[in-house]
């Protein structure tokens, strides 16, 4: 695989912030995303919004993906996306998945999350949706060469 | 007819009418036969005097009382706690009001990581899984007006902050004036499951394995009516272990919480008679009756054998089961009351001694009061309505449990022949073993359903493709994080510093020289030391344990 091809890989940040341990969820979605030739850092549990943001910087990730079982997604993305602006990260994407309330979703998107993924979310929806948030940052179509992972029939 | 002439028609019967599945599998992955019958059940060494008895005799297979459900049913929990203190001591008189006979304790996540509810990382969650607790002041107020012998059995989740909560009970009950003997606290003080799942840990799991058995052993020896350990297999089935696996990780954490007991001195004859188990009960109906039913023999064969234990109260497992949550689907939610009604009647024909049902909700949210009720009435109408509590162990000699339950004793048996070579469950736990075992069971659950190989009503087939997410979300009051800090600091301005710096000073020195913890904890719970204080001090001795971040 030539370093191009490598590079165009979408790099995931799956993270957990906050006090919620319940990380099936996350792991399934992280083991998904990787066999879907994605590259995937899990954070592991018990982080904090301002690490989750020095790494998606750090490892120059092309998305970041929370995951929240407890109830405290609206205060943890809220403070998440303040540290991505004050570190001028606002542009990296911030998808979220996990037990949230429908009624919180306008709140959520207002405060800067682009999807939220219902309990039951597919991990293939997951992965298309990043392939085209990828894609549309690269500004490139199918042509662009990206790999064998782009074939939306490719399954986990 | 013989057997060989019954194989041709089926055949017949499969090429005319074809077949679902190419092959049949339980959730554990044992393939199934076409049909069980006596030869089926002699090929996985069935001796019926051996593995089966009758209900109330050893091995308990048939379930730990001789008359079951005939004498008196399960007890019948529910979750429940939320907020602030005042939430939910008005949540328990609403449930015990309506009949329920046992309380179940929910702490928020700051309450049981030992993080002050004005802490940083407090933050948002003060009050969102469970009750905030920072006291014996918060405990004074969520029993306000129950006296601790009201229910039959109060249960509480504290597992890193296990011991903790029991000197808060202590305390309370001196409080309230009530002697330790005329109330039962249930702790699930069952540390080993939150480095595999649900991530609860404060402190490294070898000192940690040592604190939970400092609350056994105390209780051991001071209050036999508590159940001081619940060893907990339903986190880890939750967080993707098959039933095969539930079964074998349970076990073997609880040999390392009995090699740490016997290893100090406790005779097994005076503990484990008020140790628990605590199982899930997925949708797959059989294998889960099986697994209660070899859970229950395996338990009793290993404290027997391998414990020597005399007493037959030591063989018997109380058997505590919670519904599934990861059964449960956002889409259609009133569909997770018929899942739950299964999941319920699994646990009660497996012989469950207690038994809490989720609510529809509770996928998306802390249950409803009215989605709390029907979780409690499914329980009540499958008690007096189905005639299922009539008989004990109704299915017992039916082939195809009694081949199940044989199978899952023996896969179960070799994953922990495996788990002992690796040096037992601490050492599997800290090189993640167990960890890696249920994450793939997980990876291919959703791999199924994703395939189609598994079908979820709603979710992928007999979708409503409009449907909108949409249930009536209970709410944590507003505020109710300002309330608890407001209250944790007029507690810190109000008690007297003196007594609990020295209270804590005192819980350092006795832990450093090795002594037990709890006399010194319930001095610092009586002085109103908060939890967090107490594992600031633990946390000086023991570190603090964190997870690594990996690219995977």
């Amino acid at each position: 695989m030539d370093m191009k091809e490598n590079r165009q890989r979408a790099r995931v940040l799956v993270a957990k912030i906050g006090l919620d341990g319940h990380n099936r969820g996350a792991q399934v979605v992280a083991n998904g995303l990787r066999e879907a030739g994605m590259e995937v850092i899990y954070t592991g549990i018990r982080q904090t919004p301002s690490s989750v943001a020095r790494a998606a910087i750090q490892e120059d990730v092309d998305v970041i993906g929370i995951s929240s079982m407890v109830g405290a997604h609206l205060p943890i993305v809220k403070k998440l996306m303040k540290e991505l602006e004050a570190l001028n990260a606002s542009d990296i994407p911030v998808i979220l998945g996990g037990i949230i309330p429908e009624e919180d979703y306008g709140p959520l998107r207002e405060a800067g999350v682009s999807q939220i993924f219902p309990p039951g979310a597919a991990v293939k929806e997951i992965v298309k949706y990043i392939e085209s948030i990828v894609n549309a940052k690269a500004g490139s179509g199918p042509a662009a060469g990206r790999g064998h992972h782009a074939d939306p029939d490719h399954q986990c | 007819m013989d057997r060989e002439e019954w194989k041709n028609l089926l055949s017949l019967d499969y090429k005319n009418r074809g077949r679902r599945k190419p092959v049949y599998h339980s959730e554990s992955k044992i393939e199934l036969a076409d049909c069980y019958d006596p030869e089926e059940l002699m090929k996985t060494g069935f001796d019926p005097e051996k593995d089966l008895g009758l209900p109330g005799t050893f091995p308990f297979t048939r379930g730990i009382h001789p008359a079951m459900y005939r004498a008196d049913f399960w007890i019948m929990g529910q979750y429940a706690g939320f907020g602030n203190p005042e939430a939910t001591n008005e949540r328990f008189k609403y449930l015990l009001s309506k009949g329920q006979t046992a309380l179940a304790l929910a702490l928020d996540l700051p309450t049981q990581l030992g993080i002050e509810s004005d802490e940083e990382l407090a933050d948002g969650e003060v009050g969102k899984a469970g009750v905030a607790i920072n006291s014996l002041k918060d405990m004074e107020e969520i029993f306000d007006g129950i006296p601790l012998n009201k229910p039959r059995q109060i249960f509480t989740t504290a597992n890193a902050i296990g011991p903790i909560m029991l000197v808060l009970f202590l305390a309370l009950g001196e409080k309230q004036g009530i002697d330790p003997g005329q109330y039962s606290v249930v702790l699930q003080n069952d540390i080993l499951k939150e480095y595999v799942a649900r991530g609860a840990y404060i402190f490294p799991p070898s000192p940690s394995l040592k604190f939970s058995i400092d609350a056994v052993e105390y209780c051991t020896c001071h209050y036999p009516r508590f159940k001081p350990i619940v060893i907990c297999g339903s986190h880890m089935r939750q967080g993707g272990a098959t039933a095969v696996q539930e079964v074998a990780f349970t076990l073997s954490n609880a040999e390392a919480y009995i090699d740490e007991a016997v290893g100090r001195g406790l005779d097994i004859d005076d503990f484990a008679p008020f140790i628990e188990c605590q199982l899930s009960v997925p949708m797959n109906l059989f294998e889960e009756v099986a697994k209660y039913r070899a859970f229950r023999r395996m338990w009793a064969r290993m404290l027997k054998e391998r414990y020597q234990a005399k007493k037959p109260e030591s063989m018997k497992c109380f058997i505590r089961v919670y519904t599934t949550g990861y059964t449960m689907t956002a889409q259609q939610p009133l569909n997770n009351i018929v899942r739950v009604t299964v999941e319920a009647l699994g646990a009660i024909l497996g012989g469950a001694q207690s038994l809490s049902c989720n609510a529809m909700d509770e996928v998306v949210s802390i249950p409803t009061q009215e989605a709390a009720r029907v979780a409690l009435m499914t329980q009540h109408i499958l008690a007096n309505e189905t005639g299922i509590a009539d008989v004990a162990d109704p299915l017992g000699g039916s082939y195809y449990i009694e081949s199940l339950t044989n199978e899952i004793e023996k896969r179960a048996l070799s994953l922990m022949e495996q788990i002992r070579q690796k040096g037992g469950a601490q050492r599997a736990i800290e090189e993640g073993f167990y960890q890696m075992l249920s994450r793939k069971a997980a990876g291919e659950y959703q791999q199924e359903i994703e395939k189609g190989e598994r079908i979820i009503v709603g979710l992928n087939k007999f979708r409503e493709e409009k449907e909108k997410i949409k249930i009536d979300c209970f709410k944590v009051e507003e505020g109710v994080q300002g309330k608890v800090i407001e209250k944790l600091h007029n507690l810190k301005a109000q008690r007297n510093p003196d007594d609990v710096e020295r209270c804590l000073g005192r819980l350092e020195q006795e832990v450093r020289l090795g002594k037990n913890s709890i006399p010194a904890l319930r001095d610092c719970a009586l002085a109103y030391a908060t939890i967090g204080e107490m594992c600031r001090v633990l946390g000086k001795i023991w570190g603090f344990y964190h997870e690594g971040a990996k690219w995977i």
